[in-house]
């Protein structure tokens, strides 16, 4: 095997500190502007800039911020990942790259259809910008999931992906969509709006019910081990013993298996929601009947 | 009079928040229910247990919601109806200084 070159190296190296200096750099921030809080501090996203606009102030959070990283991380990943790929594939990350392409694309084949093939880009993209933002908790960072602003932006743009294919059959199929039974219209038209807000507050309030949960147990732990070893002499009295490990475990579940988790199933009904407004038949059909009028017409 | 007043303000958002957890009972049951058919699926045809798997946890998810709906009402109710229902009780009194001797008695 051909020994890598220096050059390659050098670029290899500033990819992986593209993936590790943006979590750096929010864990920085968060440490010089977090104020020091004892007992239960449960707060929303910190805001960090407050800039002044004609109809409301736009307002940069802790949240956003920490988003913006991971899409750096994100790409930084991406980038890593395909760099030095060759026809012959002399890399191993070439094989995880392409192994991660494939269960992706097989994933959106398997539960959209093959008309659906191009949207596994998209798939990917939200697959990992969710679960890497639920992950960066385990940085202590803001998770930007538990902020509902992050995920209803997601939600508002999956909203907009399925109007647009409800849309493809025509104005009269969409309307039509709704009326069948024609009873059930104002039931039928509520529940279209309800989809983007059950899925901006699923995934957000999982997050937030974890991170929640968190800090009561571990503000609990830290009251039990006051009562329980409070009769130790000096310093060892006033400290936590309790809360060294303990509630890591119940992090495994709640930043790990849950975060992974909401990011899946945001993936998943985002293609079933898509797939499902979406008629193929019907579609084909007129487009087949635009042909035969275009041949027609081109005829005469 | 005040701190009454602010107190059954507290006190109300703490109770309705208490109250809207209630809904934690049908996710629990439902998704009880549908673990447990999985288990019973997995059981009757060990080879689908990957695709059982997958389906039982999207629909976990989905029966979830409705509890997340309450999980939401009752992170409002503390953390975002207390300070803002004090906000309005202040702007009134500020608004009308002949309630604050009301108030005092």
């Amino acid at each position: 095997m051909k020994q890598k070159s220096r050059s390659f190296i050098a670029v290899d190296i500033l990819y992986i500190l593209m993936m590790v200096l943006p979590f750096i750099a929010g864990m920085t921030l968060k440490i010089l502007t977090k104020q020091a809080t004892t007992g239960i501090s449960i707060t929303g996203a910190q805001i960090y800039l407050d800039i002044p606009f004609p109809i409301q102030n736009l307002v940069i959070t802790e949240a956003q911020i920490n988003s913006w990283l991971v899409i750096i991380a994100v790409l930084g990943i991406c980038l890593y990942m395909t760099h030095g790929i060759s026809v012959k594939g002399k890399l191993k990350r070439q094989v995880l790259a392409e192994w991660a392409v494939e269960a992706c694309e097989s994933m959106v084949k398997g539960s959209m259809g093959e008309y659906f093939v191009g949207f596994a880009p998209f798939i990917a993209a939200i697959l990992t910008l969710s679960a890497l933002s639920s992950l960066s908790s385990l940085l202590g960072l803001f998770p930007p999931t538990s902020d509902v602003n992050i995920t209803a932006g997601w939600a508002i743009l999956v909203f907009i992906l399925i109007t647009y294919y409800k849309f493809k059959c025509g104005p009269v199929m969409y309307v039509k969509s709704f009326c069948n039974p024609v009873a059930m219209a104002p039931l039928n038209i509520i529940s279209e709006i309800a989809t983007p807000i059950s899925m901006a507050f699923r995934h957000y309030g999982n997050v937030l019910s974890g991170s929640v949960i968190a800090v009561l147990i571990a503000t609990g732990l830290q009251g039990l081990s006051h009562m329980l070893l409070g009769w130790l002499p000096g310093f060892l009295g006033s400290f936590p013993f309790l809360q060294v490990g303990l509630p890591a475990i119940l992090s495994l579940y709640f930043d790990l298996f849950s975060g992974l988790l909401q990011a899946y199933i945001f993936a998943m009904l985002t293609m079933l929601y898509v797939a499902g407004g979406f008629d193929i038949d019907e579609y084909e059909r007129r487009k087949r009947k635009k042909q035969l009028k275009a041949q027609n017409s081109s005829a005469n | 009079m005040l701190a009454l007043a602010i107190g059954i303000i507290l006190g109300c958002c703490a109770l309705g928040a208490g109250m809207a957890m209630i809904a934690g009972i049908g996710p629990g049951i439902g998704e009880g229910n549908a673990v447990a058919k999985a288990c019973e699926a997995i059981g009757r045809q060990p080879e689908c247990k990957g695709s059982v798997t997958t389906t039982m946890l999207m629909g976990c998810a989905v029966a979830e919601t409705t509890g997340l709906y309450a999980l939401v009402i009752a992170i409002l109710l503390i953390f975002v109806a207390p300070g803002s229902l004090v906000g309005l009780l202040m702007e009134t009194l500020e608004a009308n200084p002949e309630l604050i001797t009301a108030f005092i008695k």
